[in-house]
């Protein structure tokens, strides 16, 4: 069977269906300029996930042979993937996102990945988060320069959960940081009118630290402020039990709440499962578990706003194909991207498929990257933030588009 | 004009501590001095300026790097010393604080499960009480910095599965002894200690194929191969392959520990089983490494040791925590020169970096932005406050984004101002100071005690009132029982 004929979708439309398109989005984008500002949250999964655990091709006989204690059985049988398109299926611990994907909301765009061969975590995150692979002197976050082509600026327009800024949003422009857990919402003794004047007048300059302490003021109040009109009514909901959903929920809300946040960050570790990796259960299937909790708290946290906003869930390469001798998987190349939005054309499983035959792989081990990751940020940044061209470039410098994915409606 | 007594003590104080901070504040510290003081220490305490003008800045520098030659305080030796589960092998603290057998085929019981949590918390609270203890008391300063320096450089995880009871032990073991000593016995301490083996995955490195290879230990597996040439030597761009990660690997199997230490083992638990090791003959990085097992390790180490790849990647690395973010290249150039011919000797390397022009340029004094684990250390430093309690400071460490034995990836955290200047981070280092200020922070207090207030005139001769006109004239005109937090929370003290 012939691979490539059952995915791609770039290219199926005329050229009447993007005229249309294109005159809507100009209607969108005005309308956007009063207040429905598109929003975009990016989930980066630190230590290379297993994508080919992720969304299963489980019609690869390959798949199997190479990975016969971490293989996910086949639909049909016990413990087996949940069939999305006949060819590939989702890991059963993500069933909470199947209504997503029934009700079209959730893509995948599989063999993605960098255009860089580093087997090197960081370099290969680094590369992600600058959006220029390969090219070690970019010293600002691809999300960042966004930041920097979007008007009207505040503090709150990018927030970050963690104690520290990613440097996929580092860069000039000021970013706020939601720390993790419940220190987010606990009263400072910078609260206090006394201290706090105190300390202003210790930061009034113009010098980078003053700008970082008057931003972080800035961006302190306005989020505990959301956070605490939105906590009075949050309280009737069963808490949630991981910390990943918790932290997932309180950036739904802020953003739910305040159309000035227009992006959002989040980064979740333990996907670097060289032993022990499990199958249907275990270590991936755990973690895959806290996500999936945290995308749906996500999702709902959103409401409405879910129809505006789109998720993008990252890491920076997959895994061997063949699991190594210890029941896990080593640092590979290709993977698969998560895509959620209301916006979103979802219920399918985009890329070109490059085959799991030896001589399909990469480097005779690993899945091919036949989509660059940039192909998925560049659809998102042009069909649902409106980017001009200059602006994509700004954004996702070097980067000469090879193919254009049709994620978003 | 009358004035009611009590606006004339406020206002009597104010003109104390604004005029007359103290004795050193009408002679100017030299620069050099408290530039060595931020970079050799992790800042000053109460005195530390006066004893090193006092014994001069070279023979300060040459004290630091022979740190046996200066005595700790009995005090501190006798805190150290009611630390027990410090001076245990990992066999003995896997023995006493591990998990408990259970019967093969059988699963522990839940409460099993969280007895054996509780006690491995112990041992990792020990480990921090005592890394934080010295940190802030030993005037062996240097060696602690690094400690913290070496721990970053070849990072283990406490989150991580058995590295909860082990991570103290690495340090005390792999790390400490070694901190100016050769490189290539560093670097050998960690590749053969278990916490290391267990973190990055060795122990279960095995031949396919091989005798010993069954279960869980079927193949070979890269993680440590790779992070051992990436992160600890060569670094990213060192010149090796995937070819070269294959062969590495292939020459580390069958390197683990003992699982199951036999009831007289004490010692390190690190075990070379030979039926897993893959004999066949290697060419690593260009150099053909005869199939001999375990001896292969040693080669592998020297060609890593000694390549100038590793030279220039560690030479860069103390550069940058020593001397600012960007570091240049010439400093760079003359460390990796000495750090090859002197064959990696770490002490020599730092001397040679603390007599360069670079180190000595004044616009790299103050220039480096303070970690959160430096911000804390230094500010609990500068009071000169007595640590009863540590858990106030390990959770702040936590809520700042720089957990003690918590970086779950083994790039170690990172020094420069790019990873840690953010808005909540000056926020919460703000708060941070002005609760430390209160006192309330350190001590076993209950509430009915009395505040102890540090006295801002103090802390600020502590430091040598090397404070911008900007901040002295934000702190004067501040009500008083803000001082001492202003001096804390000023932009001087977030760099070192």
């Amino acid at each position: 069977m012939n691979r490539r004929d059952f995915l791609f979708h770039a290219g199926a439309f005329s050229a009447s269906a993007l005229t249309a398109i294109s005159t809507n989005a100009w209607v969108a984008r005005s309308l956007a300029a009063k207040n429905h500002q598109k929003r975009l949250i990016v989930i980066f999964l630190r230590g290379a996930v297993d994508g080919l655990n992720v969304v299963v091709p489980y019609f690869e006989k390959a798949y199997y042979q190479l990975r016969s204690q971490i293989a996910i059985p086949r639909p049909s049988e016990e413990g087996g993937v949940i069939d999305l398109d006949g060819h590939f299926g989702l890991h059963p611990a993500l069933s909470p996102l199947i209504p997503l994907w029934k009700q079209g909301t959730v893509a995948f765009v599989h063999a993605s990945g960098s255009p860089d061969p580093t087997r090197s975590h960081f370099d290969a995150q680094d590369y992600m988060e600058s959006g220029t692979p390969g090219i070690k002197s970019t010293h600002d976050g691809w999300m960042n320069r966004l930041l920097g082509v979007l008007s009207g600026h505040t503090p709150i327009q990018a927030v970050s959960v963690g104690a520290t800024i990613p440097r996929i949003l580092s860069g000039q422009m000021a970013v706020a940081n939601l720390p993790s857990g419940k220190i987010a919402t606990k009263p400072l003794p910078l609260d206090r009118p006394q201290i706090r004047a105190a300390f202003d007048r210790l930061y009034s300059g113009k010098d980078a630290l003053s700008q970082t302490y008057q931003e972080g003021r800035q961006a302190y109040q306005a989020l505990k402020h959301d956070l605490d009109a939105e906590m009075n009514m949050a309280n009737n909901g069963a808490p949630l039990p991981y910390g990943f959903a918790k932290d997932a929920q309180r950036l739904a809300q802020v953003m739910a709440k305040d159309p000035r946040i227009e992006l959002g960050f989040m980064a979740l570790g333990g996907w670097d499962t060289h032993v022990n990796q499990g199958g249907t259960q275990g270590q991936l299937a755990r973690n895959l578990q806290l996500l999936a909790q945290g995308l749906v708290s996500l999702v709902k946290g959103l409401g409405s706003v879910y129809s505006r906003t789109v998720i993008l869930v990252m890491s920076e390469f997959g895994r061997t194909v063949a699991e190594n001798g210890n029941g896990g998987t080593d640092h590979g190349h290709g993977n698969v991207m998560w895509i959620l939005g209301g916006q979103v054309r979802g219920g399918k499983v985009y890329g070109e498929w490059p085959g799991l035959s030896t001589n399909q792989l990469y480097q005779g081990r690993d899945l091919a990257v036949t989509a660059d990751f940039r192909d998925v940020i560049s659809a998102v940044l042009e069909r649902h933030m409106h980017l001009t061209d200059a602006k994509l470039n700004q954004v996702l410098p070097n980067y000469v588009p090879t193919q254009k994915i049709a994620l978003i409606g | 004009m009358s004035i009611k007594p009590k606006y004339l003590v406020l206002s009597l104080l104010v003109l104390v501590a604004t005029i007359h901070p103290g004795s050193a504040a009408n002679s100017t510290v030299d620069p050099k001095v408290l530039h060595v003081l931020n970079r050799l220490s992790f800042g000053p305490r109460p005195g530390d300026i006066e004893k090193l003008e006092s014994m001069g800045i070279e023979s300060y520098i040459q004290a630091q790097l022979s740190p046996e030659t200066i005595p700790e305080p009995q005090t501190l030796i006798e805190q150290i010393e009611q630390l027990q589960t410090l001076r245990l092998s990992p066999v003995q603290i896997y023995k006493e604080y591990g998990p408990a057998a259970v019967r093969s085929g059988q699963k522990p019981a839940p409460q099993q499960k969280q007895a054996t949590r509780q006690k491995a918390r112990l041992v990792v609270q020990q480990a921090m009480q005592a890394r934080l203890l010295r940190a802030i008391e030993s005037p062996r300063q240097l060696q602690e910095v690094m400690v913290n320096f070496w721990y970053n450089h070849f990072n283990v995880y406490a989150g991580k599965g058995l590295d909860r009871l082990w991570v103290g032990a690495y340090e005390q073991q792999a790390i400490r002894p070694y901190v100016l000593g050769r490189f290539r016995q560093l670097l050998e301490a960690t590749a053969r200690h278990p916490a290391m083996l267990f973190y990055l995955d060795n122990w279960q490195n095995t031949a396919p194929g091989s005798p010993g290879a069954r279960s869980k230990f079927q193949g070979l597996n890269e993680n440590y191969a790779r992070e051992l040439m990436e992160l600890h030597t060569l670094g990213v761009d060192g010149g090796y392959t995937q070819q070269d990660v294959i062969a590495l690997a292939r020459i580390f199997t069958g390197w683990g520990f003992r699982r199951r230490p036999s009831a007289t083992d004490t010692g390190s638990g690190f075990y070379f089983d030979s039926r897993r090791h893959d004999f066949s003959d290697k060419v690593f990085l260009g150099h053909t490494i005869k199939g001999s097992g375990e001896g292969e390790v040693e080669q592998a180490l020297d060609i890593l040791a000694r390549s100038p790849a590793t030279a220039r990647h560690i030479s860069y690395q103390l550069a940058q925590y020593f001397v600012s973010d960007r570091p240049p290249d010439t400093l760079v150039a003359r460390l990796q020169q000495r750090f090859l011919a002197t064959d990696g000797n770490i002490r020599e390397v730092l001397n040679t970096l603390f007599h360069s022009p670079e180190f000595w340029n004044s616009q790299n004094f103050h220039a480096k932005f303070k970690t959160p684990y430096e911000y804390v250390v230094s500010a609990v430093r500068a009071t000169g406050i007595k640590v009863h309690n540590f858990t106030p400071l390990i959770a702040t460490l936590q809520q700042l984004g720089m957990p003690l034995y918590g970086c779950q990836t083994p790039d170690g955290y990172k020094n420069t101002q790019q990873a840690w200047l953010n808005p909540d981070a000056i926020t919460r280092r703000l708060s941070l100071a002005t609760i430390l200020e209160s006192g309330r922070l350190l001590n076993n207090q209950n509430h009915t005690q009395r505040r102890q207030l540090v006295d801002a005139a103090a802390l600020a001769n502590t430091l040598g009132n090397s404070f911008s006109e900007k901040t002295r004239s934000a702190i004067a005109s501040s009500p008083v029982q803000l001082r001492a937090a202003l001096i804390l929370g000023s932009p001087e003290f977030m760099y070192r």
